[in-house]
């Protein structure tokens, strides 16, 4: 063995290995520190955290239990009435751009000045309150600046806060997850399923496939239109392709042709051409 | 048999006096809500790992179902809270935890400047603890758009419009998060990459840095 342990080697390896035998092994450390009961991190004092974490965790089960999260309806650009709104712990910033000397001209002060300082004081605060006094009331200027900043946070979130509150009476508008709770409370009374936000285009079905003009199509059209008929790139679908062309046009389409469409005159007789034209006109979406 | 495994993996890589250290080190009595009752302020600290640790991993049973597409977006969300068994408790766990995170940082935050226990030689600690705070501030405002319903768009549009007002940065700021001209599909990729894959990132190493610096210097004596 390379690395046996012998105690004359100036460095004691574990093993035939790299790993280091630490010298501090199996040694607590003494408990003299601090006066009173202390006492080790595992079991005994985690024990006693966790305690206190069990209260907390059923709290929070019962919040979650009887406060399902909200969900409002999808995204969409186009809704001009929607009343924009942060989380609430962002409030008092955004209360703060409302005030007129922090925001148009002076938007920089808001953004950078005000918020930079307070954050950048309170990331820096060990180096701005470097005396060795640790009890609060001992240290008036860093607790006073403190309480006042927080009260200050408390007070624009509450403006905010009411503030939203009075945008939604006066707009006549609820949120949309409690407009959304609501419908779906009163389809669970009346023992409808609950109603879905979710709208989905169905895809437009093949109507009269079992047709003999459908062998047709297979032969003709698939090659370009693709074999599920929904064509591709700058080929249009097949599908539902009589909702945007009479039989006329069809038929027109279909015997002359029409940029990359080639013309099937020469290749189909008028009857097959008949035909394919009827077929295609019958492609229309399913009413809802 | 654990302490054959223990014995097995300790003669390989000589565990025992890391385990030691994390295990035995010396809990003083001001800080044991067991011995005085106040003590539970204390508590804050470890309650905010906690509800971080509830936070990951109800973040990745919600991955299981989540789709960063703008057109699915909404409707797994849909799906997962109301159709997956639990669902609703998992993404009710993730969005209230958002905000009790947020609060019992708050109050760590705060029982730790009363205290005045960043006062030297615990500075760097406390500057690690505020990035960790910003970097939740960080996680909460991406979160916030994922569901991609009405309040989460307006939401970040408005956040947008107020990140492009800083001088000079700020349109570029803009530009990186927006990933193009408007709120849209490139938007909500790039939140859901920075939400769940850089800031748990730069959080989990933040917490390791604060976590070494606590067992490093100790918890500050009773006042």
């Amino acid at each position: 063995m390379a690395h046996g342990h012998n105690s004359k080697e100036k460095v004691v390896f574990v093993g035939d290995s790299r790993v280091k035998k630490n010298s501090m092994v199996n040694i607590p450390p003494d408990f003299t520190s601090f006066p009173g009961k202390s006492e080790a991190f595992i079991p005994y004092f985690l024990l006693k955290e966790w305690m206190v974490g069990v209260v907390v965790l059923v709290g929070f089960l019962v919040l979650t239990i009887a406060h399902p999260a909200p969900l409002g309806y999808p995204a969409d650009p186009m809704n001009a009435a929607f009343i924009p709104m942060p989380d609430w712990y962002f409030l008092f910033m955004y209360q703060l751009l409302k005030y007129p000397y922090v925001s148009g001209d002076y938007v920089v002060l808001g953004v950078m000045g005000i918020p930079g300082l307070a954050f950048g004081a309170l990331l820096l605060a060990p180096f701005l309150d470097t005396g060795k006094e640790r009890r609060f009331y001992r240290r008036p200027i860093a607790s006073s600046l403190m309480l006042l900043s927080l009260i200050s946070c408390v007070y624009l979130t509450k403006v905010s806060w009411d503030h939203y509150q009075h945008q939604l009476e006066e707009s006549g508008t609820k949120p949309e997850h409690i407009v959304r709770e609501e419908k779906a409370r009163e389809a669970y009374e009346k023992g409808q399923p609950a109603p879905s936000a979710v709208k989905r285009a169905k895809p437009v079905a093949i109507v009269a496939e079992d047709d003999p003009a459908y062998g047709l199509i297979k032969q003709n059209c698939m090659a370009c239109h693709a074999t599920d008929l929904n064509g591709g790139s700058g080929i249009p679908a097949l599908r539902g392709i009589g909702d945007q062309f009479s039989l006329e046009e069809l038929h027109d389409v279909v015997t002359n042709g029409n940029g990359n469409m080639p013309a099937f005159k020469d290749k189909l007789s008028t009857a097959e051409i008949d035909q394919i034209a009827t077929w295609l006109s019958k492609q229309k979406k399913a009413a809802e | 048999m654990f302490k054959g495994i223990y014995n097995w993996i300790d003669e390989r890589l000589d565990i025992t006096p890391m385990w030691r250290d994390v295990a035995d080190h010396e809990v003083p009595e001001h800080v044991n809500p067991a011995h005085h009752f106040s003590a539970f302020v204390y508590c804050f600290g470890g309650l905010t790992f906690f509800i971080t640790v509830i936070q990951i991993l109800s973040g990745m049973f919600l991955t299981m179902y989540y789709v960063p597409d703008i057109i699915n977006a909404y409707a797994s969300v849909d799906y997962l809270q109301h159709k997956v068994a639990f669902g609703g408790i998992v993404r009710a766990m993730h969005h209230w935890g958002a905000s009790l995170v947020i609060v019992m940082m708050f109050l760590h935050t705060l029982r730790v400047f009363f205290t005045g226990s960043y006062k030297a030689p615990r500075e760097m600690n406390w500057v690690v603890g505020m990035l960790i705070f910003f970097i939740m501030l960080g996680l909460g405002l991406t979160g916030y758009l994922l569901p991609w319903d009405n309040k989460a768009y307006f939401a970040t549009k408005v956040t947008l419009q107020i990140a492009e007002s800083v001088p000079y940065l700020g349109p570029y700021i803009k530009e990186l998060l927006n990933g193009g001209e408007i709120v849209g599909a490139q938007t909500l990729t790039r939140f859901f990459a920075i939400h769940v894959f850089f800031l748990p990132g730069a959080l989990l190493a933040l917490l390791a840095a604060h976590f070494f610096m606590i067992r490093k210097q100790g918890i500050s004596g009773p006042l």
